[in-house]
């Protein structure tokens, strides 16, 4: 077996994004040797790069807002599929974990009496989201980075997990991996492990996420037996840059319509007020001047079409481009800079300006932006236990983007910055309870561990085989041809024939070069993951036979009752099959479905 | 379209040199996309960093034509016609391999800067009270994406390995400055800042504020400010205190210094991570 490095903790959290971060800092002040492992240098995640805000009732705007508001938002935006005890427990303690980072240091943008400002979004139904102009992420992940510095948690950064494994019990005790600057295997022992890993976008063409987002922590998961939820539900965000190509599908904010940008057709025409759902109609308003007034008059007026949730502005987009309406590099317009000041747009959206400006050549204080659909965020994932954020194995337990159940069917902006706060910090809460509890050091087999390194140096030691660039550029154009925003069984039948196909590519693929902070080879290691939830995706999204939020079948464009009780739960069996089993949501308890009987606002 | 040339710094600690790659040019393609056809192609094997794709993270940093610039951030079009286009890393920071330098020096820097001591809250539910214009200070101050060219730049450790020890850079010079404007803070870092962190080092040559891609005014808005308050700490202990004007406890420098994590958390006093390249720091 080659030579490896080895550390052992209580608390191992692998990522740190938001939801790591948040976990590593709980565990580490309840005063458990914790570490927070993560591939890119510490403060780089996924997270720095949200814009809007993250969502919490604090009331500083609208007094009328608090938690029952917006957990019946949340649950309304994921077309009841959420897990409702997450939801409920992300609207009660949003707003603490909030005020919590500004004790941390953060500076939010504030309102004129000086509290936190808060601002709109899609489906919130007041405007609810802390901020700081458009680089909200950024400042949560300093503050929370800040702080894991202040309390001193130890951070093994440019290092990849590859592996879970598991003691003669079946706990987790171990995370295999190697460190990108050396190439060298490194092995963590613990008694809990957090996975906060994020996204999994990167297996499509067009998306907004980083090079990190490759679906590690799902797949690592799920090879260890986890149960995943919801792996169907894929939000793609309706606002993502078209052009120039090179930039397609970096994200633009859904602050530029929460702040009164409008989505135009080349025709000009407001194309949203077409396609209100009948779910949303008795709150969306019906007429360009009503929708707005809204934003000075929340009260007297219902919201713009352009703010429904994402599910529907992206399909409304996607069919007005298919009808030939769409923008010169097929997308639509996002008009803000005919609406507001450009002073104004300066200052609400300064990176959206930046951006538009250098990558595109673009002055959005002039001329309207064009955008377009793109991959964005993973509704499902690893299946927690609600309060404690466990997994279905001992040991195990998730937080952020990786774990499912929270968002439902469709996740409504700003509530995952939220959840990341508040969900990182039970998984921190549960996982040192656990570490406290277990007993005996842990130990995992040497076979299994030479198993991991033998897997992941084989590429290596290969020559003459394909690219594994070239097998992750085939792997995106089949996702995103074949299980994109609008599906059908046909080709979801076929995604799953082409995902054989890659898969026995990726058996004999090669790579060239030293282990030292080698890409090529780096990517190697992440085609497994990539490959597993991609099939995790697609067999969802065959069973689920309606369409209902992130999720559209053209076969079957309604919502069926019947699907709609029910969680998709699957597994990787040890012998690498795939089982799927329908599973009934949790029973929400009276009290609060009384929030949903009188659904006209 | 024509060819573009790209000239890439390849190499490892024991050295290394510039590689020619001829890739057809694309429309709009900013100096990132290149490097990842390049990747696709000739050179798998070719070492960068990145992720945000936006100028938001800060990983992207390189020395672009002798230029520090983000790589996601510099299109190729604005670059001369028909020239090749010279790709080196950040030359502060030791080589771990091609375009990726060992930045750890930032991190274990900041390890040292005694953390946020804020007042005790303004309202009965825990809650602060803030205007806008006094956080927008700060706000100025936290756009920092962490890219590091400001250091890259500053003559006092560009080529002065030894000067590393003993300062802070202009990256964590305004994050002192952001602390002590910031209206919730009660620490006192000025003296940490005179002996420990170099502040008199820097002679205000202003190179660190041309090249920060947040276009951060890190010499008149927080190197400047800072000399005179640790001169003030100096000489006038109450022109200082007259200036943190919402402050209401205030703690001694001593006491700040004393909250600094690397003291408090002796495990981590040697940097933020055990990892292979504080070894290639050391050896080369
Ligand atoms: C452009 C953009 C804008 C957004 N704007 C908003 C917004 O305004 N409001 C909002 O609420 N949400 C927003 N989102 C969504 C939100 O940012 C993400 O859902 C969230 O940041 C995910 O956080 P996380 O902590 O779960 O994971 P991430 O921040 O993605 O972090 C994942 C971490 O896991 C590590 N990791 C992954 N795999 C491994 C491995 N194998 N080994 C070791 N480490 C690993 C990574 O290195 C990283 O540190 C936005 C997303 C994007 C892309
Ligand atoms: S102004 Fe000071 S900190 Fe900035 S580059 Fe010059 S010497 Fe360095
Ligand atoms: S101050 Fe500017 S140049 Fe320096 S690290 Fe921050 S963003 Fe980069
Ligand atoms: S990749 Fe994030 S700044 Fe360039």
């Amino acid at each position: 077996m080659p030579d490896y490095e080895s550390h052992d903790f209580d608390v191992i959290v692998i990522g740190a994004g938001g939801a790591g971060l948040r976990a590593a800092i709980e565990a580490q002040e309840r005063g458990l040797r914790t570490a927070l492992v993560c591939k890119s240098l510490l403060g780089k995640a996924h997270t720095v790069m949200a814009e809007g805000g993250a969502a919490a009732a604090m009331g500083n705007v609208w007094p009328e807002d608090n938690w029952k508001v917006h957990f019946r938002d949340t649950m309304r935006g994921g077309k009841m599929l959420n897990n409702w005890r997450m939801a409920q427990l992300h609207a009660q303690e949003a707003p603490d974990r909030i005020y919590e980072l500004e004790r941390w240091g953060a500076l939010f943008d504030r309102t004129a009496d000086g509290r936190i400002l808060q601002r709109d979004f899609g489906g919130h139904r007041y405007a609810r989201l802390a901020h700081v102009g458009d680089r909200t992420g950024l400042e949560l992940i300093r503050t929370l980075q800040q702080r894991a510095v202040a309390v001193g948690i130890e951070v093994f950064m440019e290092c990849k997990v590859l592996r879970l494994l598991k003691d003669s019990e079946g706990r987790v005790s171990a995370a295999v991996g190697y460190w990108r600057p050396s190439g060298e295997f490194v092995i963590f022992t613990a008694k809990a492990f957090v996975l906060a890993t994020g996204s999994i976008g990167k297996s499509w063409q067009y998306t907004s996420n980083s090079w990190e987002s490759t679906g590690d922590g799902h797949a690592m998961a799920a090879w260890a037996g986890a149960d995943m939820i919801d792996m169907e539900f894929v939000q793609f965000h309706p606002t993502g840059m078209v052009w120039p190509l090179s930039v397609r599908g970096i994200l633009v904010t859904e602050g530029v319509r929460g702040d009164g940008g409008v989505l135009r057709n080349s025709e000009g025409k407001r194309f949203m007020f077409d396609y209100i759902p009948p779910m949303f109609a008795a709150e969306t308003a019906d007429t360009e001047e009503e929708g707005d007034r809204w934003y000075d008059d929340h009260t007297n007026n219902r919201r713009p079409p352009e703010l429904l949730p994402r599910d529907e502005v992206a399909r409304s987009i996607n069919s007005e481009v298919k009808g030939g309406r769409g923008s010169p590099h097929g997308g639509v317009f996002l008009d803000i800079a005919s609406r507001r000041s450009a002073e104004y747009i300066r200052r609400r959206l300064p990176s959206m300006y930046h951006q538009f400006k250098e990558l595109a050549g673009v002055d959005i204080t002039a001329v309207p932006m064009e955008v377009g659909p793109t991959c964005h965020y993973a509704m499902g994932g690893i299946r927690v236990e609600a309060d404690t954020e466990a997994s279905t194995v001992p040991g195990l337990f998730a937080a952020g983007e990786c774990s499912g159940g929270m968002h439902g069917a469709n996740r409504l902006g700003g509530n995952s910055l939220s959840d990341l706060l508040v969900f990182g910090r039970r998984a921190g809460i549960a996982a040192s309870d656990f570490a406290e509890g277990r007993t005996g050091a842990p130990a995992v087999a040497d076979g299994e561990i030479a198993a991991v390194f033998a897997e992941a140096t084989a590429p290596l030691e290969r020559s003459d085989g394909e690219s594994p660039y070239d097998i992750q550029r085939d792997l995106q154009e089949t996702m995103q041809r074949l299980v994109g925003i609008i599906r059908t069984e046909s080709e979801l039948t076929e995604a799953l024939v082409e995902l054989d196909k890659l898969e026995e590519r990726c058996k004999v693929l090669s790579v060239s070069g030293p282990r030292t902070y080698n890409p090529g080879w780096n990517l190697a290691t992440d085609l497994p993951a990539m490959l597993t939830v991609s099939r995790l995706t697609t067999k969802g999204a065959i069973v689920r036979r309606e369409s209902r939020g992130g999720h559209t079948r053209d076969d079957y464009p309604l919502p069926d009752p019947e699907l709609g009780t029910v969680n998709l739960v699957q597994r990787v069996t040890t012998d690498g099959q795939y089982t799927l089993d329908p599973e009934p949501l949790p029973q929400m308890p009276a009290e609060l479905r009384t929030l949903f009987e009188e659904d006209a606002h | 379209m024509a060819d573009v040339t790209m000239t890439v710094w390849r190499g490892d600690p024991s050295g290394g040199a510039f590689t020619d790659y001829v890739m057809p040019a694309v429309e709009g393609e900013v100096v990132l996309d290149v490097l990842h056809r390049i990747q696709a192609g000739p050179a798998p094997d070719l070492a960068c960093r990145w992720n945000c794709k936006a100028g938001k993270c800060g990983s992207c940093s390189a020395e672009i034509n002798g230029r520090p610039a983000l790589m996601c951030m510099t299109r190729v079009d604005e670059l001369p016609v028909g020239e090749p286009i010279v790709v080196a890393p950040m030359r502060t920071f030791p080589i771990i391999r091609d375009l990726v330098t060992d930045v750890s020096f930032n991190y274990t820097m900041a390890r040292q800067v005694p953390p946020l001591a804020p007042r005790a809250p303004d309202a009965p539910d825990g809650t602060y009270r803030m205007m806008q214009i006094d956080v927008e200070r700060g706000q100025e101050f936290r756009k920092c994406i962490e890219c590091f060219m400001c250091q890259d730049v500053c003559h006092v450790i560009r080529d002065h390995e030894e000067n590393k020890t003993q300062y802070a850079g202009p990256r964590m010079f305004i994050r002192f400055m952001e602390l002590e404007s910031h209206p919730l803070d009660t620490n006192d870092r000025r003296e940490l800042l005179r002996q420990k962190m170099g502040l008199g080092m820097c002679n205000i040559t202003k190179c660190c504020t041309e090249v920060c891609p947040e276009h951060i005014k890190i010499t008149d808005n927080a190197i400047i400010p800072l000399k005179e308050r640790v001169v003030d700490s100096a000489y006038d202990p109450v022109a200082w205190l007259g200036r943190k004007i919402l402050r209401r406890t205030k703690r001694s420098a001593a006491e700040a210094d004393a909250d600094a994590p690397a003291k408090t958390h002796p495990t981590s006093a040697d940097g933020p991570t055990p990892t292979p390249t504080a070894g290639i720091a050391a050896s080369s």
